[in-house]
């Protein structure tokens, strides 16, 4: 039997700035990377909307994560702020961030991570903020260190903050990792390099930003993020 | 040009799972399931997020999304409404699914086994080829959505 249907367009996971689902050097990919081509989706209100969440639970000093307990965690205290726009470059304002790392010397306080490096008593390593009106955020933390993984042999993962965002819509939603300039271990790191176009690698990387840097107290890192996907006016809450 | 994704990777639960979000309607019905990857083995260090309308099919900001960590098992779970129909849409969630080993995140639609006649006429399922491994199964307790990753059977993910 045949039915006349449409047929949703399949599209291609080679192209554009996100990384393939594919990529066998990061080897966890290879039993859960979906197999067949992705269909594209019309874009309903289903697609074009989404959740402004974390507004009423947002405390005042979640964005310092150098603040979270009696004593101060040991490392280089750092400030990362940047500003978050859509693909035409307008502010995606009062948005949540949510940021979690390892701490400074490249351990997780995770019950997973079995790296022997010192869990910081001082240190939990998760924060959030809300974007302001020009989409503008700031963390204070600090800078997290390098850690081995098994990968490959001898494989570590260069330093990095996660970040999850959400869009004006649900599809923009946007997980990532900002990397720090100049890291040796960048051309030997598999998820940076799944990013294929080296423009494209160089939006993970934050700059140094001394207009932003406190004297006597922090140094400053600026990473914008440039969220893509469908968006129409946001819904009032 | 837009920031490329990256894995959510193995820590997440850190930073994403605090407060617990999964209950969007108390009381409401029972929506879980399990995240397998392509060896059929289940995916512990997943996170699944839903974005759904109310009852009256209408989004709003501060209602119908939700976020579950998954268990040994790979079993997440959500207490929440069924929707409504929108734009003549059968009545659908959004899901998103992240994970350790998934660079970016796979997104996908669960639909509901009792509107048999609004999931025939929907033209999304209605343009895919098997569109049975995205509708739900009923079960004592409220409805099953595994989301398998690879394999014939896998979940269709689509793009926007």
């Amino acid at each position: 039997m045949s039915r006349a249907v449409p047929i949703l367009e399949a599209v291609r996971d080679d192209e554009g700035p996100h990384p393939p689902y594919l990529y066998p050097e990061y080897r966890s990919t290879v039993l859960r990377a979906p197999e067949r081509p992705l269909l594209l989706l019309p874009h309903t209100l289903s697609e074009l909307t989404g959740p402004v969440y974390g507004h009423e639970s947002v405390g005042e000093l979640d964005h310092d994560l150098t603040r979270q307990h009696d004593g101060e965690p040991l490392g280089e205290r750092i400030i990362v702020t940047g500003r978050v726009t859509d693909s035409a470059g307008h502010p995606v304002r009062s948005s949540l961030i949510e940021i979690w790392q390892a701490n400074a010397a490249g351990r997780y306080r995770h019950e997973v991570d079995q790296h022997p490096a010192p869990v910081d008593p001082n240190f939990t390593g998760a924060g959030r903020c809300l974007t302001n009106d020009d989409g503008r955020y700031q963390f204070v933390t600090v800078k997290p260190g390098a850690y081995p993984w098994r990968n490959h042999p001898n494989a570590w993962r260069p330093a990095h903050i996660h970040l999850s965002l959400f869009g004006r819509a649900f599809t923009n939603r946007l997980v990532t990792q900002m990397y720090f300039p100049g890291d040796p271990l960048f051309e030997f790191d598999p998820i940076f390099q799944s990013v294929r176009d080296p423009n494209a690698r160089e939006r993970l990387i934050c700059e140094f930003d001394l207009e932003q840097t406190v004297p006597e107290w922090a140094l400053a890192f600026r990473f914008d993020i440039v969220l893509g996907g469908p968006a129409e006016t946001p819904l009032e809450p | 040009m837009i920031t490329p994704s990256q894995t959510v990777g193995p820590y997440f639960s850190l930073g994403l799972l605090q407060p617990p979000a999964n209950e969007l309607v108390p009381g409401g019905m029972l929506i879980t399931g399990r995240v397998l990857d392509g060896a059929g083995k289940p995916v512990p260090d997943a996170m699944v997020e839903i974005w759904q309308a109310d009852e009256e099919g209408r989004y709003h900001a501060g209602f119908g999304w939700g976020r579950s960590g998954c268990d040994h098992d790979g079993r997440y779970s959500f207490v929440t409404c069924k929707p409504g129909s929108v734009e003549g849409q059968a009545p659908h969630l959004t899901v998103m699914v992240f994970a350790r080993g998934l660079l970016k995140a796979v997104l996908t639609r669960m639909y509901f086994p009792d509107e048999e006649a609004a999931n025939a006429a929907d033209r999304v399922l209605s343009s895919i080829e098997d569109p049975s491994p995205l509708v739900a199964h009923a079960t004592d307790e409220g409805l099953e959505f595994d989301i398998r990753l690879q394999g014939d059977d896998a979940t269709v993910f689509f793009a926007v």
